[in-house]
C-alpha cells in the first residue's frame, strides 16, 4: 500500500521527507496504544482510511512527476531545442519558408524510359543510407480510372495537421516552424502509434540491425539528417531542409530525370526542378494540383498535378516498373533485412 | 447460537485453509508456470537482443499479438470492478464470496496487460521518456494516466475490505507460521482490531471507494480503445469504439472471472460459499453483456457496411468471407451468440455449461481483440498489396508467458491472502439467518454491531 500513502502524503506535505514519515507511520500504526473509547475513537484508523481514499485520488495527477522532472531540471524539454535542428530557413526579408514539394505526374514515366527503379528512390536512398526495406520516397503505382496505371512518386506528405505528430506520447516527432515534420530518433520509444496514425503509409519501422554502409557510421546524425539508422524507431522521409537551407535541393530531384519533381517556398511563392524556377502558386493553379486523401483534413506540403508520364512519352497501359534496390547491400555487416 | 459459530468456524478454516496447507500439487502447478515464464523471458531476450524483427511484425502491419493481449488483459481486469462495486452498490448480497477472487483478477490482469505495452516497444530501455517528455495531447499518454490510477484504486479497493480478514490472518496464524508471514499480516492489518469506530470507518471507506472506481475503470476500457479511434484508419474511426471497449471489457472480464471461480473452487473445496447459484448468476450477466456486444457490433457494422465507403468494402470482406472469416463467425456464433443459448437452456444452466460458455467466450474475445489490431492495420492505405502477418514463436512464446504470470499471480495471491471476503460473506449469512428467523430486515443489521463481536472472538 506504500504508493497511495507516498502519493497521499506527497500531497499533504509536498516535500522530499515524506518516504520517512510514511515508514514511521506504517510501522507505528499497529503497535499505537489503543485510543480512549470516547467520541473521538479510532480517529487515527479513520483519518489512515481516508487517506488511502485520498490516495486513490491523488495519483490522478500523475503526469505532475513529469512536470516536476522539467522543474527540477532533470530534462529540460522544453528550452532546449531537439538535437540537430537548425535554425529556420527565411526569406530575405526575414520571413520563415514553408517548404513544399510540387510532383508532376505528367513527367513521370515511373523511369520506364530508361529502364531502371526510379531514380528519385534511389537517389533518396543513396543519401540517407535508408536501410533496405525503406522506400522514404516511394513510387506506387495506381490505376486510373479508365484502366492502365500512373506512377505517383510518394515522400511524406509533410502534413500541416499531422496526425502523427499529434499521437507521439513523448514529441519524438514535430513540426518545425518550416512546416517540415521530423522524428528525433533518438527519443523515439518505438510505440509505433505514429505508424498507426500517418494515413499515407509514410513510416517505416527499424524493426532490427538496420543494414547500412559503414561509412553511414560515421555521419553526424539529426533529425533532419537520420544517419545512421537507430534501432527500434521510426524513420521517414525528413523533407532535406538542411539541405534547402543550403541551397541545394533533396536528393529525390536531383534524382528525377525527367525534372518532375519541384521543391519550393510558398511563402516566397517559388519553386524549382533544378532545370526552371517557377511560381509556385501558378504552376499548382493552371494545372489543377491536388493533395493526396485531401478530404482527411491533413492539409500536406506536397501537391501532385494529375497525369500519366505523357510528358515523359509514357504509354498509361504500360505497367510494371524495376524493383527498387539497396546497391550498398554486400557491404552492410551484420544486417538483417525485412520485408515491408 | 452455536450453530452459527460453527458455520463462522468452518467459514474460516475454509479461508485459512489455502494459506495452511501446501501439497505437492501446488508446488507442480508452481514450477510448471515458472517454466513457462522463463520461456518467455528467454523469448523477450532474444527480441531485446535483435529487435522485434523477431516478431511477425512489418510496417504495414505495425501492431499485432502483444497489442491484442494487452487490450484483452486491461479488459479482463474490468471483471473486479463490475463484481465487486457495480453489485455492491447495487446491493446484491449474492456477490459476497466472489468479490476478492474478482478483486484479484483486476489488479493481477492491469499488472500483466502494462507488461505487454512495454513488451511491444522498440526501445524498452527509453520507457522513462514518456514521463520526462510526456505529452498531454497523445492517447499514449491518457493511457498511461488511466492505467495507473486504475491499478492504484483497484489495489486500495482490493486492500481496504479485506482489512479484516488480514487482522482474522493475523490472529489466528499468531505463532502458527512463519516469521515473514506473521510480519506481513500485522503490517497490512494496519492494527485492526474492530472496533465499532473502525467499522464505521472501513464501511465509509468502502462506500467512497466502490463509487469512486466505476467511473475510473469505465474510463480506462474508454481510453484504451481512443489509441485506436483516435487514428484515420477505417475499422477504427468510430465513436462507438470505447462504449463497445467497455462492453467487451466486463463481458470478457465476467468469462475470466468464472473460469477463476471454477478453478478455486475445486482446487480450495470452496463449494459451500460458491455455489451453482453464482455460476447462473454470472452466466446470467454474461449472456446480457452477450447481447450488449451483439447490439454493438450491429450497430458498428451495419452503419459501416451500409455505405460501403472506401476501404470498409476490403475490410468486411476480409472478416465475412476472407482471410479472417472461420474465426470472426466463430466469434460472432460461438462467442456471443452460444453463451446466450447456454444461459438460458435449462439443460446446460449449471456449473459444467456456464464454464464452457465461460472458454468460449474468453478466447472468443481474445479473437476479437487481436483482429480489431490486425484487421484494421490491414487494410490498404495507399495502392499496394494487402500485407500479412502471422505472430512468430517469440510472440507466441511471451502471450503464453503473460497467461502463465497471470495464473501464477493468483495462485500465489491465493496463498498469501483470505481468497474469501470472510466477514462478508458472515455478515451475509448472519443478515439472511436472521431475516429468515425473526423477519427483520437485512439492513436494519447494523455492520457495527455483529461483526466485530466475530472479529473480537478471533482475536482472543
Amino acid at each position: 500500500m506504500r504508493p497511495q500513502i507516498d502519493a497521499a502524503n506527497s500531497r499533504l506535505m509536498n516535500d522530499e521527507t515524506n518516504e520517512a514519515a510514511v515508514s514511521d507511520r506504517v510501522s507505528d500504526d499497529p503497535v499505537a496504544p489503543p485510543q480512549p473509547t470516547t467520541n473521538g475513537s479510532g480517529f487515527g484508523r479513520r483519518r489512515f482510511l481516508r487517506v488511502l481514499g485520498l490516495g486513490a485520488l491523488s495519483i490522478v495527477p500523475l503526469p505532475v512527476v513529469s512536470e516536476l522532472i522539467r522543474e527540477g531540471g532533470v530534462a529540460d524539454s522544453q528550452s532546449e531545442p531537439v538535437h540537430g535542428r537548425g535554425a529556420p530557413a527565411r526569406t530575405r526579408d526575414g520571413r520563415v519558408r514553408r517548404w513544399t514539394m510540387i510532383i508532376d505526374l505528367r513527367a513521370c514515366d515511373g523511369c520506364q524510359s530508361i529502364g531502371q527503379p526510379p531514380r528519385c528512390t534511389a537517389a533518396c536512398i543513396e543519401g540517407h543510407f535508408a536501410p533496405e526495406p525503406m522506400e522514404w520516397m516511394q513510387v506506387f503505382e495506381a490505376d486510373l480510372a479508365g484502366g492502365g496505371t500512373q506512377f505517383i512518386p510518394t515522400p511524406c506528405q509533410q502534413c500541416q495537421n499531422p496526425p502523427c505528430v499529434n499521437v507521439c506520447p513523448v514529441g519524438a516527432t514535430f513540426s518545425t516552424p518550416e512546416g517540415t515534420v521530423l522524428i528525433d530518433q533518438e527519443r523515439c520509444i518505438g510505440c509505433r502509434i505514429c505508424m498507426a496514425a500517418c494515413p499515407y503509409d509514410r513510416r517505416f519501422f527499424n524493426w532490427g540491425k538496420a543494414p547500412v554502409p559503414p561509412e553511414a557510421l560515421l555521419a553526424d546524425y539529426s533529425p533532419e539528417h537520420q544517419v545512421p539508422a537507430k534501432k527500434g524507431t521510426v524513420m521517414k522521409c525528413d523533407f532535406c531542409p538542411d539541405m534547402a537551407r543550403t541551397g541545394t535541393l533533396p536528393y529525390c530531384i536531383q534524382g528525377c530525370p525527367q525534372q518532375a519533381i519541384y521543391y519550393g517556398d510558398l511563402e516566397e511563392d517559388v519553386a524549382t526542378n533544378g532545370r526552371e524556377v517557377v511560381s509556385a502558386s501558378r504552376l499548382l493553379s493552371e494545372n489543377g494540383a491536388y493533395r493526396l486523401k485531401e478530404d482527411l483534413g491533413t492539409e500536406p506540403r506536397v501537391y501532385y498535378i494529375p497525369g500519366h508520364g505523357e510528358a515523359a512519352g509514357r504509354d498509361a497501359f504500360d505497367p510494371g516498373r524495376s524493383p527498387t534496390e539497396w546497391p550498398w547491400m554486400e557491404r552492410a555487416e551484420g544486417a538483417v533485412t525485412w520485408r515491408r | 447460537m452455536a450453530a452459527l459459530n460453527d458455520w463462522q468456524n468452518r467459514l474460516e478454516e475454509t479461508a485459512l485453509g489455502p494459506v495452511r496447507r501446501t501439497g505437492r500439487r501446488f508446488w507442480a502447478v508452481v514450477a510448471i508456470l515458472l517454466a513457462i515464464i522463463g520461456w518467455g523471458l528467454y523469448a523477450y531476450s532474444v527480441q531485446l537482443r535483435d529487435g522485434l524483427v523477431v516478431t511477425g511484425m512489418r510496417d504495414r502491419i505495425s501492431w499485432g499479438l502483444y497489442i491484442a493481449t494487452f487490450v484483452f488483459f486491461i479488459g479482463i481486469s474490468h471483471a473486479g470492478t463490475l463484481i465487486s462495486a457495480i453489485l455492491r452498490v447495487s446491493n446484491a448480497r449474492w456477490r459476497t464470496p466472489v468479490t476478492r477472487m474478482a478483486e484479484f483478477v483486476t489488479v493481477v490482469a492491469l499488472i500483466c496487460g502494462a507488461s505487454f505495452v512495454v513488451i511491444d516497444l522498440g526501445r524498452p530501455d527509453r520507457v522513462l521518456n514518456v514521463f520526462i517528455y510526456g505529452r498531454w495531447q497523445s492517447p499514449i499518454i491518457w493511457d498511461v494516466l488511466a492505467i495507473t490510477t486504475y491499478l492504484t484504486a483497484s489495489v486500495t479497493y482490493l486492500f481496504v475490505p479485506m482489512i479484516p480478514d488480514l487482522a482474522l490472518f493475523r490472529d489466528r496464524l499468531a505463532g502458527r507460521s512463519s516469521r515473514w508471514r506473521g510480519s506481513l499480516y500485522r503490517t497490512l492489518a494496519i492494527g485492526w482490531h474492530g472496533r465499532p469506530a473502525q467499522w464505521r470507518s472501513l464501511t465509509s471507506a468502502i462506500g467512497v471507494l466502490m463509487i469512486l472506481i466505476i467511473p475510473i475503470a469505465v474510463s480506462v476500457h474508454t481510453v484504451v480503445s481512443w489509441i485506436f479511434a483516435m487514428t484515420m484508419r477505417v475499422p477504427w474511426d468510430s465513436a462507438l469504439f470505447g462504449a463497445f471497449f467497455v462492453a467487451g471489457a466486463i463481458f470478457s472480464g465476467i468469462a475470466i472471472l468464472i473460469i477463476v471461480m471454477a478453478i478455486l473452487r475445486r482446487t480450495y473445496h470452496l463449494e459451500e460459499y460458491v455455489t451453482e447459484k453464482h455460476f447462473v448468476y454470472l452466466g446470467y450477466l454474461m449472456a446480457a453483456f452477450a447481447a450488449i456486444m451483439i447490439y454493438a457490433n450491429i450497430s458498428e457494422l451495419l452503419v459501416h457496411g451500409y455505405k460501403l465507403q472506401e476501404g470498409v468494402e476490403f475490410h468486411f470482406r476480409q472478416l465475412f468471407l476472407a482471410e479472417f472469416a472461420p474465426l470472426f463467425w466463430f466469434y460472432l456464433l460461438g462467442g456471443l451468440c452460444a453463451p446466450i443459448v447456454i444461459a438460458l437452456v435449462p439443460a446446460t444452466r449449471n456449473v459444467r455449461g456456464i464454464v464452457a460458455a465461460a472458454i468460449l467466450v474468453t478466447l472468443a474475445m481474445w479473437i476479437e481483440r487481436y483482429f480489431i489490431v490486425v484487421t484494421g492495420l490491414r487494410v490498404p492505405l495507399m495502392p499496394y498489396e494487402p500485407a500479412s502477418y502471422a505472430p512468430t514463436w517469440v510472440e507466441w512464446s511471451l502471450l503464453a508467458a503473460g497467461l502463465a504470470a497471470f495464473a501464477l499471480l493468483i495462485t500465489l495471491f491465493t496463498k498469501l491472502f483470505p481468497i474469501i471476503a470472510v466477514w462478508e460473506v458472515a455478515e451475509d449469512h448472519e443478515a439472511s439467518a436472521v431475516q429468515a428467523g425473526t423477519g427483520i430486515p437485512a439492513r436494519a443489521i447494523p455492520a457495527t454491531a455483529d461483526s466485530p463481536r466475530l472479529a473480537e472472538e478471533a482475536g482472543r
